[in-house]
């Protein structure tokens, strides 16, 4: 990630210098991941592009925890039709597989980067909302609530100075695990054509003109589908290690 | 028998919750459906007008959506835009090899995450090895590794073929099978990941119960306290997970059938995206969320009657 928001500065080439003379290089001392068809550093377009990837991870994991907490929240509080309601949406979002879903709605919409975050996020709510949902329902029953009703608090007041604070680390880490399925999404956009569209650099869109070359320049392929890898297994362990953590916490009490 | 009727009754519902979605989000596009013809010169203004009345697409929109919806559950699915041909045709000849893919693909990756979710529950190094592997078999970009092994063993070793359900000459069943490898390896990898890793935490929490206890204490070995009890409590568990991952099952082979060019389903999706073949694209999104909501509604009913313990739940 520092790498990513240096990128200006480290990288080696500017982003989008030609060098025709060096065309297809394969890696070497000079450039490190070798250069792609227009003789183009792969290494700073690398660097580049992880600031389009993460951005679009990053955002996105906003975007889906927001719109999860904020219906899972609804249901869990305001019960009966408006919960019945949302759940079923939540259902019925979770079946339909969101990876054709999205690359329809790409390909229908066209979008540009922030739209294109937007999206992945609206695809990535739901297993947020559900699970918000059920810790809504059990704080809701607790004294402190009742308390803060019995003062005469509101009902939003209540939610957010006394029952959303609790779902925070519910919230961290659906949001860890946000960030990898973020990335993951749009270098598969990407990598159909219907994401981040050259000359901006993505992993995903890297890949996407690596795939015909794969046999004659297979660093060109390699790199940025190892960055994404490397990347995501980041955001998964760490959101696999806090969910274990707070299990432990949990049975141990 | 009762439980079957409500859980259906739920997910009629549900499924007009996702035809609404998926017309929504084709009648989104600006332009509509006919947006391709739009940006090009050969098509004239007149003719898009024509075609606009011919496929109703002038009338009000609450009433295109009842009329396809009435179609589609009909089983007209109306016609490809690239090719005229009925959209169900296209479909249902693509069928088979996605069948096969994806069955084959479950199977493997079923009896991997046996194996290994076993060996996980029983050892703690095996445990730590197989929770690193769960992580990485989550992260890894699904099309970037089938492009890693059609580079290491098609292209470099020259063991396998790289694309394809055969070889242009037929082949027996050994070209047959030697195509499946690499599609099957990409397939199953992230599902067994997932999948070993959710077995060996049911067995452990069936470990952890009296009756392991009780049988350790009558000095019945570790192995065989999994094998003959631990796993019967946790085969309906993962049994139902298996068919929950459905929906994630359905992107995968979008993906891993583009990337090995397998004539399936998945790749008639890619075909029909380049191609803005919106009956297609429309069709193929129904059939897979139809099939994953069947799929949990088949896991929900048969774990209601096989599991003595959900008795007397209504």
């Amino acid at each position: 990630m520092v790498l990513a928001a240096a990128a200006p500065l480290i990288a080696p080439f500017t982003v989008d210098a030609l060098d025709l003379a060096h065309r297809r290089g394969a890696p070497s001392a000079m450039h490190w991941f070798g250069t792609d068809e227009l003789g183009r550093d792969l290494l700073t377009r690398v660097l580049f592009g992880a600031r389009v990837s993460l951005a679009v991870g990053l955002v996105s994991a906003a975007v889906s925890v927001a719109i999860g907490v904020t219906i899972g929240a609804t249901a869990g509080w305001a019960g009966r039709w408006l919960d019945a309601l949302l759940m079923r949406i939540t259902d019925a979002m979770l079946a339909v597989p969101r990876l054709p879903l999205l690359m329809i709605a790409a390909a229908v919409l066209a979008p540009n980067v922030a739209l294109l975050i937007v999206m992945v996020g609206a695809a990535g709510w739901m297993e947020t909302a559900r699970v918000v949902r059920a810790e809504i329902q059990s704080i809701k029953t607790n004294d402190f609530v009742t308390a803060a009703r019995a003062v005469g608090a509101t009902s939003p007041r209540v939610v957010v100075r006394h029952v959303l604070p609790g779902v925070l680390p519910t919230a961290a880490v659906a949001t860890t695990l946000a960030v990898g399925r973020g990335i993951l999404l749009e270098s598969a956009l990407s990598f159909f054509g219907v994401g981040v569209q050259p000359p901006t650099a993505s992993w995903g869109n890297m890949l996407y003109q690596a795939q015909t070359t794969m046999s004659s320049e297979p660093w060109l392929g390699i790199f940025p589908g190892a960055f994404i890898f490397l990347t995501v297994l980041c955001c998964n362990a760490l959101g696999t290690a806090l969910t274990d953590e707070r299990r432990e916490a949990v049975t141990s009490r | 028998m009762a439980f079957a009727a409500r859980r259906l009754a739920q997910a009629v519902p549900l499924l007009l919750i996702i035809s609404l979605l998926v017309f929504g989000l084709i009648h989104a596009a600006p332009g509509g459906p006919l947006s391709l013809y739009l940006d090009n010169p050969n098509v004239r203004p007149e003719d898009i007008a024509r075609l606009r009345r011919a496929m109703g697409l002038d009338r009000p929109l609450g009433a295109q959506y009842v009329s396809w919806l009435v179609a589609f559950i009909r089983g007209d699915w109306g016609y490809s835009y690239a090719d005229g041909r009925p959209v169900i045709q296209r479909m249902l000849e693509r069928v088979p090899a996605t069948l096969q893919l994806v069955g084959v693909s479950t199977l493997v990756a079923v009896l991997v995450s046996l194996v290994v979710g076993i060996a996980a529950a029983l050892r703690r190094g095996a445990d730590q090895a197989v929770s690193l592997l769960a992580v990485a078999g989550l992260s890894i970009p699904v099309f970037w590794f089938g492009l890693v092994l059609q580079l290491i063993f098609s292209n470099t070793l020259g063991w396998l073929p790289s694309s394809g359900r055969s070889s242009f000459a037929g082949g027996g069943l050994s070209d047959r099978l030697a195509h499946l490898v690499l599609p099957v390896m990409v397939l199953a990898v992230a599902h067994a990941a997932g999948w070993s890793r959710y077995l060996r935490g049911s067995i452990r929490v069936a470990l952890a119960q009296p009756f392991a206890n009780a049988a350790r204490a009558r000095g019945v070995t570790e192995l065989r306290i999994v094998l003959r009890h631990a796993l019967r409590l946790a085969l309906l568990p993962f049994a139902t997970v298996v068919l929950l991952d459905a929906s994630i099952m359905a992107s995968g082979a979008v993906v891993t059938e583009s990337v090995f060019a397998w004539p399936g389903i998945g790749s008639l999706f890619t075909e029909a995206l380049a191609k803005r073949d919106y009956t297609v694209l429309m069709a193929f999104l129904m059939c897979a969320s139809v099939a994953v909501v069947t799929l949990s509604f088949l896991a929900d009913v048969a774990v209601h009657a096989l599991d003595p313990r959900t008795k007397g739940e209504h």
